[in-house]
């Protein structure tokens, strides 16, 4: 049973011709693909939550494939501060180069499980698909990605049909008719404008799930395209299932972008606050949740954490300055460029710095040894 | 050869000649017979936290000037990966050509054949030996830390 899946192509934030290329192939080779609905947007992290883009994607609630010039990571966190939410969905078109040597994959069991802020939320049953540009440069590994994608989104959806778990009738009508059709009817009433929404299949009903009872693929793929006025923004993007909500960031921020909302949990409240280039919040986080998605730091703008890149980073070790300390001299900077007095280490340092955990030294030896035994 | 301290890294021995000298991010420097030219090559501690290196690269042409703790390499291995940084101020006059080809002269030789590069600058913040394994002791729970932190998350 073919499945209609919402395609979208976030462009970047430069006009690089060759970006542009490839993002301009990619839209063309997705026409002649059936089942697919395509929605071209300026660069996803620079859309205003309540613009026609972020409105357009919000629509679909079914299964959604968002390829953008962004690390899957931040892609994903940046449409969940959108309202946006659903379940990573496996991509296997990555950028990172593939280690030759099958190390132990197995990333040996995460020790002291901590609670994620993820854990408290209930995620959407369907799933994102978040595709990074710099992946490749080929079309056709986009396209064929997609097209795999596609089908693995169309079997889940039979799947969960078949077990019936809890269809309820609204959600029967969708896996009938799927409403990811980039509904665009919301973003309608914005003042931004949308160019070649001619197409019958591209902006449907947005918020009902009135059935034209034709779930089958069209070979009608005209591209959306949303045309809105982002100018180039710069702010935190928290990563909740790294999240602990330890409270580390608010602490350190002077800048008042974080906030709680009512159950205590942060939130990046108020991101245009945040001040341009810098990243110090996200050096002091513990737990490395914090994204600047447009950041030069590969860790820093949300590359995979540790997945695949299971190896040691020394740097800290070899001679890296301090990242609090790091952290600490950006965040005067921008004090005295705000004209406000620097405050050095005096404001927000993590406490955690200055109390070692000392308690779990021969567990430590051990590693190090385990670390050597691995291989010799 | 018989001039040696070692430093017990858990149960291994790093070990570490006193014929040279040391700097804090983890690398010997030994005077050439050029004035103020030091050679550099990484310690018996920063050889084992590597192990088996894999990689090697150099982001400046030498000679060039480099100012103490600037970035200037990258180094992988098989289970870490570490960006470089220049233990002393000076110009860089040179890196050793081998281990382009072949890094692992800083496996079997470090002390030798293993060297890294050479730098014509003053060197007064190297430490002896004694020193430096002081050094060692005061930062080796942050190592072990540092290392159980990344494999934890």
């Amino acid at each position: 049973m073919a499945n209609r899946i919402a395609v979208v192509i976030s462009q970047g934030q430069s006009r690089n011709p060759v970006k542009r290329q490839l993002e301009e192939d990619l839209v063309t080779a997705l026409i002649f693909e059936s089942g697919l609905d395509v929605t071209v947007i300026p660069n996803l992290y620079d859309l205003a939550k309540d613009g026609t883009g972020m409105l357009a994607m919000q629509g679909v609630k079914g299964p959604m494939v968002v390829v953008s010039w962004l690390y899957a990571r931040a892609a994903h966190w940046v449409l969940d501060r959108n309202n946006i939410h659903g379940a990573a969905g496996p991509v296997l078109l990555t950028a990172e180069e593939e280690d030759e040597d099958d190390d132990e994959a197995a990333p040996e069991e995460p020790v002291e499980e901590k609670d994620r802020v993820i854990d408290q939320r209930e995620i959407p049953d369907r799933k994102i698909y978040c595709l990074d540009f710099r992946a490749s440069e080929s079309v056709d590994d986009f396209v064929s990605e997609i097209k795999r994608i596609a089908a693995e989104a169309a079997t889940k959806v039979v799947t969960l049909g078949e077990l019936g778990a809890f269809p309820t009738a609204a959600q029967q009508a969708r896996i009938v008719s799927p409403t990811n059709d980039t509904a665009l009817t919301q973003g309608a009433d914005g003042a931004t404008t949308l160019e070649n929404a001619q197409s019958p299949h591209a902006h449907p009903q947005a918020d009902s799930d009135n059935g034209n009872g034709n779930g089958t693929g069209s070979s009608e793929n005209k591209p959306v395209r949303v045309d809105e006025q982002a100018g180039r923004r710069w702010y935190p993007v928290i990563d909740y299932a790294q999240c602990t909500n330890c409270m580390e960031c608010i602490d350190f921020c002077l800048f008042g972008v974080y906030g709680v909302d009512k159950v205590d949990t942060i939130l990046v409240e108020l991101p245009d606050n945040c001040r341009k280039g810098c990243p110090a919040c996200s050096r002091v986080c513990p737990e490395n949740a914090i994204i600047f998605p447009q950041h030069k730091t590969p860790a820093i703008a949300g590359a995979p954490a540790t997945e695949g890149a299971l190896k040691i980073d020394l740097s800290s070790l070899f001679g890296r300055p301090d990242s609090l300390a790091t952290a600490a001299s950006e965040r005067d900077e921008q004090l005295e460029l705000a004209g406000r007095d620097a405050v050095g280490m005096t404001v927000g340092i993590p406490k955690r710095q200055t109390e070692p955990a000392r308690e779990e030294n021969d567990e430590l030896d051990d590693l190090i040894d385990e670390l050597d035994e691995a291989d010799l | 050869m018989s001039n040696e301290l070692v430093f017990m890294m858990g149960e291994f021995e790093a070990i570490f000649p006193t014929d040279r000298q040391y700097a804090k991010n983890h690398m010997w420097g030994q005077a050439t017979e050029t004035a103020d030219v030091w050679r550099f090559g990484f310690s018996a501690y920063a050889v084992r936290l590597l192990q088996d290196v894999y990689f090697l690269d150099w982001e400046i042409e030498p000679p060039a000037e480099v100012n103490q703790g600037q970035q200037f390499g990258a180094i992988e291995s098989k289970k870490a990966e570490s960006d470089l940084y220049a233990p002393i101020g000076g110009e860089l006059v040179t890196f050793n050509q081998q281990l382009m080809e072949d890094p692992s002269a800083i496996n079997v030789d470090k002390y030798v054949g293993g060297w890294l590069f050479e730098i014509r600058g003053p060197a007064e913040q190297l430490l002896a030996a004694n020193d430096y394994l002081d050094h060692l002791e005061s930062v080796w729970e942050i190592t072990q830390r540092t290392i159980k932190g990344q494999l934890n998350s």
